[in-house]
Formats: C-alpha cells, sequence, structure tokens
C-alpha cells in the first residue's frame, strides 16, 4: 500500500512538472554554419526557463521555407513559433486571425522604447496590434573582400565599388573569379538591389520602392544602375554556385575577389576563423552610399487553443528580446541587435561598423516591409533572367523593371 | 474491419434484387426498360469513388478556375473580381512564355523518343534472346527511382567538373564539351535525357505486354509470306497494338504536363530561367509569391491546354466508333 501511494505520488510529480514545461516547436530556416550557431543560442536560453525547443529547421533558404511554414499554417497544423522577415509576408495571415496578438508582452516589455529603429516594430504592427518579435537586423547593403584574393592579384584591397570594377581585370588575370554570385533568385535580386542604394541614391530607391514611381524607374538613375549591373553581370560570369553560402566561401578560399551580400554572411566568416580587417573586408553601401536597409527576421507566432501553448508562446517572445539572448544571438550570427542599450563590445570590426551606421540613423525600411511577395517575386524573376543571360541589354531590364514597378501594389 | 459486416448485406441485397430481375423479367424483356438499375451492386460500390471524382476534381477545378479571374492573394478571396488580369500579366511574362516553349520542346521529343525507344527496347527483347529476364529488370530499373534522385543523379553526370565531360576527357579527348546543364540553349535537353532515361523502361514494358499478346499465328502467316521481319513490325504488328500505344501514349503524356520535381532537382530552373516550366511556375506563384489568382491562372491554362489535346482525341477515339 505505502508503495502504491509513493508511485502515485511520483506519478502525480512528474505529471505536474510535465505540466508546466511546454515543448514548443519553432521553425527556422538558419541552416548555414553561421545561422545554426545563432540558433542554438536561443534554444539553450529557452531549455534553461525549464521549457523545451523542438527545433525544426527547414532546409534551403527562405525562399523553399516560407512556403512550407505558411501551409503548415493554414492547413490546421501550426507549429509554437515561426521565423519569418516582418513585412508584408504575414500581412494576410493576421488579416485572417491566424497569428498571436502579442501586443499586451510587448507594453510587458516595453518594446516601444527599447526597439532601434523604431522601424522595425512598425512593421510587425497592424492596426495598432503587435504581432512578432523581431528579433535581429539584417541589411544587405554588405560586399565582402577576400584580401587573399587581391594579393594573389597585386593589387590594393578597393575601398568602394569604383575601385572595385577597376581591379577586376586584375584579378581575371590571377585567375580569380572577380565576383562571386549564387544563382538562386533572391541573391540576384539582392545584390541588385544593393547596387541601387549604392548607385542610384537614397532618394530614387525610396521615390521606386516606396511610391512605387515608374518614371523613375525608368528614369536616368536608374539606368546608371542597370549599366553597372551589366558590368556586375560579366565579373560574376564564372561564379557558377548556387548556394550563397558557397559563394562565400569562394571569397573565404580567395577564389573570388568579392561578392555583394547581405551581413549574414559574417557568420560565415567567423565560422572559418577569419578576422575582420585582416583576412577579409566589409564595405557597407558598397562603400559609396554608407546606409543600411533594416531586413531582418522577427518570430510569429500562430495561434493555439491550448491556454497552456499560449502562455508559453508569449514568454518566448519576451525571451527573445531580451538583453543576455540578444547579444549571444547576434554576435553568433554576425547581425545587429534590435536593441540600441545592449553591450556589444565583443563585436567585431564590421558589426562595430553597422552599429555607427544604425547609431547614426542612416536606415533605410527594407524591401519586404515596402514590397509585397508578389512584387518581389516579379522582380526576382527579372533579375535571375538578367544575370544569367548576357543578351538582355540594360536598356531592355530597365524596362521591363519599370512596367513591373508600375503594376506594383 | 468495420466495413466488413456492413458491406455483406449491401452485397446480398444487391444479389437479390438482381436475380429477382433476372427470374422476373427474363432476359430478353430486362434489356430495354431500365438500363440504369442493372448491376446495382457495381453501380451503388462505385458511388463512393463517383462522388469523390465530382467533387475533387470537377468542383475543386471549378473552384480554381473561378478563383483564377479574382485578385486573391495569399488566401482565396472570391469577392475581389478582375476579370481577365491575370491571364493578361500571365501571358506577358516571359517566365511563363520560356515555360511553355520548354513544356513544348520536352514534350514532343519525349513522347516521341519514349516510344520509339521504349518498343525498339521491346521488340529486341521479343526476338527470344537469353537471359531476357535480367535485361528487362536493368532497363525498367531505373523506372523504380523517383524524380528527384534521377534529377540529382543527373545532375551529377551532366556536371562538367564530376561527371561525363571530365570521364572522357581523361580518357584523352581533352577538348571535349558536354555541359547541357550550363548551357543556356540546350538546358532543356539535359533534363529530357534524364526523363527518357527514367521513364522509357516503363513503356518498353507496357510495349513487351503488348507484343506478348500478339498471336504466335500472325508471324507464322507473315513468315509464309516471306514478308521481312521489319516489314512485319510496322505494317502488321503495330496497328494491332493501337490500344497498348493509346495507353503508353496516355501515361507519357500525364508525365510531361506534370514534369516538376525532375527540373527542381536537376536546374532548378536554371541557367536563369532557361529551363522553367508551367508546373513550377504554379507552385512558385502560389506559395513563394502569395499570388494565388495568378497561379490559379497558369493551373488554369495548363488545364486549357490539356483539353486542347484531349477533347478532339476523345471525339476521334470514341465519338468514331459508337456510329460504326
Amino acid at each position: 500500500m505505502k508503495l502504491t501511494t509513493k508511485l502515485l505520488a511520483a506519478t502525480a510529480m512528474i505529471s505536474a512538472t510535465a505540466a508546466s514545461a511546454v515543448e514548443l516547436e519553432v521553425t527556422h530556416w538558419w541552416t548555414s554554419g553561421g545561422e545554426a550557431a545563432a540558433v542554438s543560442k536561443f534554444a539553450e536560453a529557452w531549455n534553461a526557463t525549464g521549457n523545451t525547443w523542438v527545433d525544426g529547421a527547414i532546409a534551403g533558404s527562405g525562399g523553399t521555407a516560407r512556403p512550407i511554414i505558411i501551409s503548415r499554417i493554414l492547413g490546421g497544423d501550426p507549429m509554437g513559433a515561426t521565423q519569418l522577415n516582418h513585412g508584408r509576408q504575414a500581412e494576410e495571415l493576421i488579416e485572417a486571425g491566424m497569428l498571436l496578438d502579442l501586443t499586451d508582452v510587448a507594453a510587458a516589455e516595453g518594446w516601444k522604447d527599447i526597439v532601434n529603429p523604431p522601424t522595425l516594430l512598425d512593421a510587425c504592427t497592424l492596426d495598432g496590434r503587435i504581432y512578432c518579435a523581431p528579433v535581429n537586423i539584417h541589411s544587405w547593403q554588405w560586399m565582402w573582400l577576400s584580401h587573399q584574393a587581391f594579393e594573389d592579384a597585386g593589387v590594393d584591397v578597393p575601398s568602394n565599388w569604383d575601385e572595385f570594377v577597376a581591379a577586376a581585370p586584375a584579378l581575371e588575370a590571377a585567375g580569380k573569379v572577380p565576383l562571386a554570385m549564387g544563382q538562386q533568385p533572391w541573391q540576384s535580386s539582392g545584390a541588385f538591389g544593393v547596387m541601387t542604394i549604392a548607385i542610384a541614391g537614397t532618394e530614387a530607391w525610396l521615390q521606386v520602392n516606396r511610391d512605387k514611381d515608374a518614371d523613375v524607374a525608368a528614369g536616368p538613375e536608374y539606368t546608371k544602375v542597370f549599366e553597372a549591373a551589366v558590368t556586375a553581370r560579366e565579373m560574376a560570369a564564372d561564379s557558377n554556385v548556387q548556394d550563397w553560402n558557397l559563394a562565400t566561401n569562394l571569397v573565404i578560399t580567395g577564389q573570388a575577389g568579392g561578392q555583394i551580400m547581405g551581413d549574414w554572411a559574417q557568420g560565415e566568416f567567423q565560422v572559418a576563423e577569419q578576422v575582420a580587417g585582416e583576412d577579409y573586408t566589409c564595405l557597407p553601401g558598397l562603400g559609396v552610399n554608407e546606409i543600411l536597409d533594416t531586413a531582418g527576421d522577427a518570430f510569429y507566432f500562430p495561434k493555439q487553443d491550448d491556454p497552456e501553448i499560449e502562455a508559453a508562446q508569449k514568454e518566448m517572445a519576451a525571451m527573445l528580446l531580451s538583453p543576455d539572448v540578444q547579444v549571444a544571438f547576434n554576435l553568433a550570427k554576425g547581425s545587429l541587435p534590435i536593441r540600441g542599450d545592449v553591450d556589444l563590445s565583443a563585436a567585431n570590426d564590421c558589426m562595430k561598423k553597422g552599429l555607427e551606421i544604425l547609431a547614426g540613423g542612416n536606415v533605410l525600411p527594407s524591401g519586404d516591409i515596402l514590397l509585397s511577395p508578389d512584387t518581389q517575386g516579379q522582380v526576382e524573376d527579372l533579375m535571375v533572367e538578367f544575370w544569367n543571360d548576357p543578351s538582355i541589354t540594360a536598356a531592355d531590364a530597365q524596362a521591363r523593371y519599370a512596367a513591373i514597378i508600375a503594376d506594383a501594389d | 474491419m468495420n466495413a466488413g459486416p456492413h458491406r455483406s448485406p449491401i452485397t446480398r441485397k444487391g444479389g437479390e434484387a438482381m436475380s429477382a430481375i433476372d427470374a422476373g423479367q427474363g432476359r430478353t424483356r430486362a434489356k430495354r426498360p431500365n438500363r440504369l438499375f442493372r448491376n446495382k451492386t457495381a453501380k451503388i460500390a462505385a458511388i463512393p469513388m463517383v462522388a469523390t471524382a465530382l467533387v475533387i476534381f470537377i468542383g475543386c477545378t471549378l473552384w480554381t478556375v473561378y478563383h483564377s479571374f479574382t485578385g486573391s492573394r495569399l488566401l482565396p478571396a472570391p469577392h475581389k473580381w478582375v476579370g481577365l488580369d491575370q491571364y493578361e500579366r500571365l501571358w506577358s511574362t516571359n517566365r511563363w512564355i520560356t515555360s511553355i516553349e520548354n513544356l513544348a520542346i520536352y514534350g514532343a521529343c519525349s513522347m516521341i523518343l519514349s516510344l520509339v525507344i521504349g518498343f525498339t527496347l521491346a521488340a529486341l527483347l521479343d526476338r527470344k534472346i537469353r537471359f531476357e529476364n535480367t535485361i528487362r529488370t536493368i532497363i525498367l530499373y531505373p523506372f523504380a527511382l523517383s524524380f528527384i534522385v534521377t534529377g540529382l543523379v543527373w545532375q551529377w553526370i551532366l556536371n562538367p567538373s564530376l561527371g561525363l565531360q571530365n570521364v572522357v576527357r581523361d580518357w584523352g579527348w581533352e577538348s571535349f564539351t558536354f555541359d547541357p546543364l550550363n548551357n543556356p540553349e540546350i538546358v532543356i535537353f539535359g533534363i529530357l535525357i534524364a526523363g527518357i532515361w527514367q521513364g522509357s523502361g516503363f513503356i518498353m514494358v507496357v510495349m513487351l505486354a503488348g507484343l506478348r499478346g500478339i498471336d504466335e499465328d500472325i508471324w507464322k502467316a507473315s513468315r509464309v509470306e516471306g514478308i521481312p521481319t521489319w516489314k512485319t513490325y510496322i505494317f502488321i504488328i503495330i496497328p494491332m497494338m493501337r490500344p497498348v500505344f493509346v495507353t503508353a501514349l496516355v501515361l507519357i503524356a500525364s508525365g510531361i504536363i506534370k514534369v516538376y520535381d525532375l527540373v527542381v532537382a536537376q536546374t532548378s530552373g536554371g541557367p536563369g530561367i532557361a529551363s522553367e516550366v508551367p508546373a513550377k511556375y504554379v507552385i512558385e506563384k502560389m506559395f513563394s509569391s502569395q499570388n494565388l489568382g495568378q497561379g490559379f491562372a497558369a493551373s488554369t491554362m495548363m488545364l486549357v491546354s490539356v483539353l486542347i489535346i484531349l477533347i478532339p482525341w476523345a471525339y476521334l477515339e470514341f465519338g468514331g466508333k459508337r456510329r460504326v
């Protein structure tokens, strides 16, 4: 009898602890070396609270993962939490009432005061309610240069785009690929976006992307961009890789001179134990126009019926923005933290450059926030065709680009 | 398990009904009045399947076609009527036009080559050769692989630094170049090779079954008449195998229309948009671009293109027969 009661008591205790510890499945597409290291920081912090992080990594970048995530939410099989890029990707899910309202968490934690730049929180807000927890700032406007490649070619490491273009023949003569480019559509379109902000300038970029002004897209500033893109296409002609991290690897190993890629590339340099300023150089805004867009990742929490899970989801949302977790995560990932009040003295040169630009307020909203996925898809289709088919002239591409902008909503 | 006890009374009742008709009316009179009620058992058994087909195929098709006239984005929006806008955009999109061209090239080549290769292999195997079973198995084997695996295998084989080109260069032909997957002009043929490799074994087996169905006496007769073997095949055997060819044709055609995974695994549409196919356009517009309306318009066009081929054929095939 005594034994039975003991056993019963033990079972009751176990079930009690099990009830307070919630398993949340978290889907994301952070699968490259640096990204995986970063996401494990979240998992550790979450497991330390006594809950369980069930990792649902989806390989193959956002383009592959996003449809899977969204169809799971639509199909009635929601996960506990999921990464998405904040902006217009989740707009309709919110309107359909499928995502958890985080406004009370945001108010309790004072997100309005700590999130910097405030546009990040705006991107999570719809009709005054907050639906996502931003976790990092990613900006596209970076160029990564391999010191070894330029040394082998016998030229100085360039400090801006024009010098880079001038150094390209020397790189080619040394058997290097001047510009490494992955072939995935989002990379083609992203690199083009970076060149636009650097070459056409902020104002023209905003007129096109924010105001959808097709005349500017067909105008002289953009002509310069498309001409520069033709040059870039020639420089990238020999880089036959698909994934962005393989292209970054060409830069790390000195087979390529440089790559236009967002700051997530930095995680790869870190995993390869390279030092900023010694082994590689980063040029924000291609060294021409030092300004960063503030895209990034955010966590959304699909609505679930279980109040216990809902409480855990809110707990996780608060945890993701807590100072310690922010520092650990962003240092590993090479991205910038979403709050200005954390200590990032451990950051390397490139991140410090980014932090300075951020502190100076030289920021732009990201394409994810301004353009609908549909328009982005059309631009990606055009860009991937343009980067791969040398018979498309700058003028052709520009005309088609202007037509897309004219139809954009 | 539940179906067992449920099914038997239905079967019995149906059986009784049938025997009642047979007994009461006799064979000759039963024919005319109630054709609809004959074979009740079979018809009752077919109801679930018929209902599924009506709801899923017809119902969902109509739903899709209707929504292709709307501005649906991530979620279906039946009220946002936009008329033909989605179709106008579709047909002014380069990527869609390239997709259609690719499908036409892939389809025509795949249809002809599968039939020719399949029939030739079957005819060769049918000449009473040794180790027929072994050879048949080897040729059929690729069909057991999924398109994804096929695509990856051929991506490696056609990779210039790992595969065929490298092997031939190692043999001494230094200038040999065979790099279809990175050449936009011929990339679709690189995909075609993989498709044929995967599918022709199956067509061969279908053809072989057809050849086995040909009466031995036909061969004897043609030999007595002194007709050469190849002429026997072309003028006697092939016309006799018409139903088999129709089966093979339908199998190949359905494979062509839905080609998607092979492209994703081999080139993911590249280089550029040179190897895009319609099915891939549909999937990406619906899910990546979050534009259901555009995806539905594209899938409706795919349906229309199938119907354009299917309706005249069905008319000739079935309409013609009934008149005779």
